[in-house]
Order: structure tokens, then sequence, then C-alpha cells
């Protein structure tokens, strides 16, 4: 055994033969996808497209960077789609029903986000229930609850200075939300890899057992990964309704799958331990960039749905060999 | 392996009656380059119930997988009634009429006595399933073991011994002429042992044969006819009869083996790191425990499986919860929520299962190690891989772990796993270290290893605990043992005390 351990690491010469191992697969693809539009439509590659793409995957983008930190830890969360619907309604109606101004209002949608989150977390360690059960049920809960507040109606007509927040592009680049997703991937990421709060989400979702004998608390290190999960779906949905420009209850209704799915496509797998930020945002634009260039080409959205369940079999199929190589 | 003074190993002839339906001839199985069988050899006749003893990794577990086909054999052959016989599967087993009785039940426990009997061959009319001929024939079995019960009941709501019971009828549906019952009366009461001794009994006299595994000595001579004893993957005792007095057994259980190299440990100071008093867990896996360490000593704890010293430790790491007692470390006492209130204390576990319990076997050996020490790495809060692959490599070279920071823990043997996991449990400067089973599924030349970090971290004054199935281990390397039996300390042996013999006894107490 000893002899061949040593053996393991060969010596390449190249220094970021790991980052390249590792990132091959979403990125190669990503790139593969943006050659591929490039060259079928006239449209596709120009500045102000890309900007359109940004501003398109935004939302996905912040429910993304949630998702990986519950997948790292070896947890699903499908509740992200019906909390963005409700923090929104919140939002919206704490604004036009209560009177509270726009800023408050934002932040108690941020906070309604995070509680349900919370919610889970909880059912999670406490309740003792699977992540997809506590979920599915918060999932359900807070859809319901969405639609209650103005009894299924969307609330329209937020003032100009929000609307602008996702439609004004900054220095003539960058809209606030578009800036917002980039500020928290990078945030993230550093903390997923930099900080040791952020280095024991992998050994929970490595090994929750290995993990709580090494002296980490991982319920709530759980109930903090769920609760922040939340909080972006409730940040995700001012993004939203800025877009928007109204609250609708019936927003974000399938979102959790393709977070899930950019999630996945990113390298993260699903049984936890592994993922990243990085590959999660690469995830994110290659459903971004599928969706604009299919768009641009015309194809019809159900064949769209085609082609991405195509494209996470592929990803998924790709991570799955390779890692079985490596 | 060490190498073997010869042993007396008398055929029987005598006695039984019988013709001989299972012979076993020279079996040897390997792993590797690891023995865990060699060369076995013995007969059972038909009608007789042998006993099997020996201590934990005798052989015992391996030998019995062999007959029921779960495990084949590196060399050697069998013979069932006359017949070549070379079981591939458990159901080739079954099929010839072999069955093992595994100690922890493999039943369904949402479904009923009748369909756990008759699982994966339902008996069918015209396609469908016919509950009435399964009903009946189920019971018909429950009955010739003396059962009162329905056969439609779930069996979740049967008790662990009628459970074992179902196990039993599922085997003999099966027309088993033979059955090998491991542990048996691990989970019995009084009553009920005496209920399936006199089921034995009954089956015996129709002419089913058994063997028999236990660690409750005293049992023997009630229900076996003859005893084998096995040590160290050999056959090294045959008695005729089962009329042995237990010493005997003990003896013939333990041996004497080549002595092992052990390092020297320097004497013990007398200043008591760790008290523990009338320690009880909450689940009743021990009771009233209580013992202390001081530092530089190591205390060994010794029993058979099941015997709650797992438990106990787990519990003073702060992993399980306690029901009432203490555990006081340099005179504070402690309150164990989690194991991280244990490693304030300074109680560092190495737990028995390294690949479930003490590593993530796809992270590289630098997260392993960094693993909970983020604050010994770095005073600030942000942490580099590069200084995690220094941390790291510091305890590789400490601990002459073959491998580098960055490679995955998975690609490591055994021993470098442990050590390891040992590695991350002294990085975080503990008073007190407790390791469970540190040497299992490690090979012989890797155990010294393990045992010189282990007399290293006495000699630099921590007290140390060490749990082990392995008699002259826990023998070898502490200043004292303490035996445990069901739960409770039987005795804290130390010096001339300290014998195989006295060990063995009071874990079979």
């Amino acid at each position: 055994m000893s002899e061949i351990t040593e053996q393991v690491t060969p010596k390449t010469g190249f220094i970021n033969m790991s980052f390249v191992k590792k990132m091959s697969g979403p990125l190669v693809g990503l790139i593969l996808l943006c050659v591929f539009f490039s060259l079928t439509s006239e449209f596709f590659l120009s500045a102000r497209n890309g900007l359109n793409i940004l501003d398109q995957v935004t939302v996905l983008g912040i429910l993304a960077i949630g998702m990986t930190l519950v997948i790292v830890i070896g947890g699903i969360d499908l509740s992200v789609g019906s909390v963005l619907a409700f923090s929104m309604m919140m939002m919206g109606v704490m604004q036009r029903q209560m009177g509270l101004p726009l800023e408050l209002a934002i932040v108690v949608g941020i906070a309604t986000g995070a509680i349900c989150g919370l919610v889970s977390g909880l059912l999670i360690t406490i309740a003792k229930l699977p992540p997809f059960i506590a979920t599915l049920a918060v999932m359900s809960v807070t859809r319901g609850l969405a639609n209650i507040l103005t009894e299924g109606k969307q609330i329209v007509g937020y003032p100009d200075w929000f609307t602008s927040l996702a439609t004004v592009r900054q220095f003539g680049f960058l809209s606030m939300t578009v800036a917002t997703f980039i500020v928290l991937a990078i945030i993230a990421a550093i903390i997923l890899k930099y900080r040791p709060a952020g280095r024991n989400l992998f050994a929970i979702g490595g090994n929750p057992e290995v993990a709580r004998l090494a002296g980490i608390n991982v319920n709530l290190n759980t109930c903090v990964v769920y609760a922040l999960s939340g909080a972006l779906a409730g940040l995700a949905a001012v993004a939203f309704a800025a877009r928007l420009d109204s609250s609708q209850p019936s927003a974000g209704l399938g979102y959790e799958l393709d977070t899930i799915a950019a999630v996945v496509i990113g390298g993260a797998s699903l049984s936890g331990g592994v993922g990243s930020i990085f590959g999660t945002v690469v995830g994110v634009f290659i459903i971004g960039v599928l969706r604009n260039g299919l768009n641009l080409l015309g194809v019809s959205p159900f064949i769209q749905q085609v082609l991405i369940g195509v494209v996470i079999a592929a990803a998924v199929t790709f991570d799955t060999l390779g890692r079985k190589r490596r | 392996m060490p190498m073997q003074p010869d042993h007396t190993i008398e055929n029987t002839t005598s006695g039984q009656t019988g013709e001989t339906i299972l012979s076993v001839r020279n079996v040897s199985k390997t792993y590797g380059k690891i023995t865990v069988l060699k060369n076995v050899s013995f007969d059972i006749k038909r009608g007789e119930v042998v006993a099997l003893l020996g201590e934990n990794g005798a052989g015992k577990s391996t030998l019995s997988s062999i007959i029921a086909g779960l495990v084949t054999p590196s060399e050697g052959s069998m013979q069932w009634q006359g017949q070549p016989y070379t079981p591939a599967t458990p159901s080739d087993a079954l099929n010839a009429g072999l069955g093992l009785i595994h100690q922890e039940m493999r039943l369904l426990p949402e479904l009923s006595i009748a369909e756990n009997i008759f699982v994966g061959r339902l008996p069918t009319r015209s396609g469908r399933i016919d509950n009435l001929e399964m009903y009946r024939r189920a019971d018909e079995q429950l009955k010739r073991l003396g059962l009162n019960v329905s056969p439609a009941t779930k069996v979740k709501y049967l008790r662990v011994a009628a459970q074992q019971q179902v196990e039993i009828a599922k085997a003999l549906t099966l027309n088993a002429r033979f059955l090998i019952l491991d542990e048996p009366t691990a989970a019995l009461g009084g009553e009920e042992t005496d209920k399936l001794f006199e089921q034995i009994e009954r089956l015996k006299n129709e002419g089913v044969s058994f063997i028999y595994i236990s660690h409750r000595l005293e049992e023997i001579a009630r229900i076996a006819d003859r005893v084998i004893v096995m040590r160290d993957g050999e056959l090294v005792a045959n008695f005729d009869s089962a009329k042995v007095p237990v010493s005997n057994l003990v003896e013939a259980m333990v041996g004497r083996q080549l002595d092992r190299i052990f390092p020297h440990l320097p004497a013990p100071t007398h200043k008591p790191l760790i008290e523990v008093k009338n320690l009880s867990s909450a689940e009743g896996d021990f009771h009233d425990v209580s013992f202390t360490v001081s530092a530089g000593e190591v205390m060994g704890i010794a029993g058979i499986v099941g015997a709650g010293r797992t438990e106990l430790v787990r519990a003073i790491a702060g992993a399980d919860p306690v029901k009432s007692g203490s555990v006081t470390v340099d005179g504070q006492v402690l309150t164990l929520k989690s194991p991280a209130d244990a490693m304030a204390a300074g109680i560092a576990l190495v737990p028995e299962d390294r690949k479930l319990q003490g590593l993530v076997l796809d992270h590289t050996i630098g997260n392993n190690i960094a693993l909970g020490n983020y604050p010994r790495i770095t005073p600030r809060s942000w942490v580099t891989p590069t200084e995690i692959r220094n941390f790291a490599t510091t305890a590789i070279k400490r601990f002459g772990i073959k491998g580098s920071a960055d490679q995955r823990a998975n690609e490591l043997s055994g021993g470098n796993q442990q050590k390891i996991v040992i590695a991350r449990a002294i990085s975080s400067g503990p008073k007190i270290v407790i390791l469970d089973e540190p040497t299992r599924g490690i090979d012989v030349g890797a155990r010294s290893a393990i045992y010189d970090v282990i007399a290293e971290l006495a000699k630099q004054g921590m007290a140390v605990i060490v749990v082990s199935s392995d008699l002259d281990e826990v023998l070898g390397l502490s200043h004292k043992v303490l035996v445990m039996a069901r739960g409770r300390n039987q005795g804290i042996l130390s010096g001339t005390e300290a014998t195989r013999h006295a060990v063995m006894e009071r874990a079979t107490a």
C-alpha cells in the first residue's frame, strides 16, 4: 500500500492541473455553448446580450448561492421558489397595505425568507425530518401563505427608484441587482474556501458524524445554512420584484428545480461534501446561456425544457465518470 | 501472525449416535496478506450440538460464513451428507439445508411473520399469493417450535427472542438439517434462554445438527454435546464432552502466544487527570462505572463485544448522553452535552470505526487533519490552503503517515488512516486521549507503530484510555485494565493480577 500511495500524485509540471481537472466539465461545457450560439446566432455575441444574460440569471444565481451551501452540507432545499414568492408578497403587503417605507419592507421580505429557512432547519435538526420532506412541507406552506396574503392577487406599482435597481445600468454597465449577485457570489466563495466556518460545511456534508465527533456543532450549522438559503431567497425576491415592478404570488414556481440543476451542473454532489460557488456560477450561466441562446434561435420553450433536461443528465454523467477515473 | 505452539487436536470418533453430516477439511481463508482462518478441520454428526468458542477475532464468524455460503474459502473442502459441498451464495447453503441465524436479526419489520418466513418464495396459486397456504405452513413451523403466536403478526411487534425464533422457523421451512446459531442468547433473558434450549433439544431429537456460538461459557455444559475452540484463526482444542470446567475452556481460548513487542511504559504519575464516578448511560448500555486515570497512565478497557465499552467511552467524549454520574477533569466537573464540550475540557476521542466516524474518506488528508483544528492552524479567522497543508504536513511527519496532505484519505491503508484520525485528535492538544479499538483491521506490522504512538502520548503526560478486544494488546499496552461485562465494571486489574485468564474470566462473567 505504502509504495502505491507514494506514486499517486503525479508530477505534471502544470501548477493548475487540479484546477483544470476539477472545472473542465462545466466550464468547457459553458464555453462550447457560447461558441455554438455565437456561430448560429448573429445577436448572441454582443456586450448587450451578455448584460441581458446577466440580468436574466440574477434571481437564479442568488438562489443558487444558498442552494450550494445547502447541498454542500448534504441537504436539499425545495422551498426556495415558494419562499421567494412569500417574501415578495410580504414585502409588497408591508409597503402597500401597511404603509411601511419600502426600505423597511425590503428588510421584512428578507427576514421572512430567513425565518422560513430557519423553520426548515429546525424541522431537520430538532424534528429529525429528512431535508427533502422538511423543505417540501415549507414549500407548500409558504406558497399557500403567499396566496393568502392578497387572495392570490398581484401587487403592482413600486416607486421608480426601486424598479431602477434592476433596470438602470450603473456607469452603463451593471444594474444594482446584478452587482449584488456578483458581490454575494464572491463573498460566499471566499467564506467557503478560506473561513473555517465555510470549510466545516464540507465536513458536515462529507460525514456528519465525523464532523460532530471533531467538535463541530452540526445542528447549529445546519440551521444557519437553511436560514441563509431562505434569506437569499428573500433577497432574490427583492431583485425579482424590482425586475417585474410587481409582487406576484405565483412567482418562482419551479425555481427550486432550476436552482438545484444549476448547482448540480456546477459539480456539487447531492450526497454532500462536494461543491463550489465557482462551479455553481458556471452552472447558472449554462442554464442562462442555453435559455438565452435558444430564445435567440427561436426554439420553442417546450423544446428548451427538453434540452435543459438533456444538459443536466449529460453534465452530471460526465462529472460522475470523471470522479470515478480520478 | 505469531507462530503457534502445537496443540493436540483429538479427532472425535466416540460417543455420538448418527453419521457425520458435515465435514470440514483444511479450510483456510486469507484476505491479501492477512490469514483469518488457518487449516480448520472438524466433523459434525446428525443431531449433535457443537459449541464453537473463541475470543473476538478468533475466526468463528469467518468459519460460520464459509459454511453458510457468505464467504468462499481460499483453500480446503467441505462435505455435506457425503457429497462435496461448495456453496457460492447463502441461498445455495439454504437450499442444501444449512442455515445461519445471525446475532442481529435480518427480518423485515413491516411484514408479517408468515411473509418473513416465505419472503422470496411466497406460495402462489394461479399467479396470486396463496395466503391460506402461507399461513398454514408458517403456523406449522411455529407450532413445531412451541410458539403460540399468529403467523399474521407483524414482526416489528415481536420481542427480540420471538424474532429470533422466526428466523429459526424460516430456516426450518427450508428443511434445514443444520443450523449455526451466532450468539443466540446475547439479547435474551433467563426464561427466553430456557425456551430456546428446549427448542434446540426438540429439533436435535428430530435430527437437526447445530453449531452453537456463545460467549456465555456457563451455558455450554447445558446445551452442547461437544466443544471446539478457535484462536487466531486456528482450531486449537476439541473437547469430546461439554462437561468441561469453565476454566479449561478459558485456558483453551486465551492460550499462550509469543510475546508481541510492546513499547516500554514509564511508571505513571499519581496526579489523577480524569475521574469518572458512577457513570450510567441514558440508553442503558452501561451502569455505575467508576475509574480514575492519572497523567502518564494508560488504562485498557477489556470485554466482549456488546459489554458497553464503546458506549462508555463515547459518553465520556460527549458523543452519547449519560443518565447519571460525573466526569471530572483536573478537578472540574464537566457538563458533557456534545463532543465539542469534551474537547474543550481536553478529552479527545479516536472513535471505533475510522471509516464511518473518524474520516471523511472523500476529502484530502490535509482537510481531515485540519477538521476541528482551525483555531490551532491560525489565530486569524482566515485560513489558506497553504496553511492547512503545512499544518497537516507537520502532523504527517510527526505520526509517520505514508501519504501527502493533498491525497484523499481513502487511498491510504488502514494503519495510515488510523494515524490520520489520531493525528487530528492529538492536534487539538488534549489532556486525555481515548482510543477505541485503535488497531482493528490493521495488520500486525502497522500495529506496533500505533503502540509506539500511544506510549509516546503517555510519556508526554496525557492520560490514555485504550478500548480493545485484543487481550494481548490490552495487557501489553496498559498500566491497568478495566474489565467490563454486560455494561458493568467487573474490576480493575493491574500488575500481576492482570493476566489473560483473569481478564477473560471477568469478561465472560
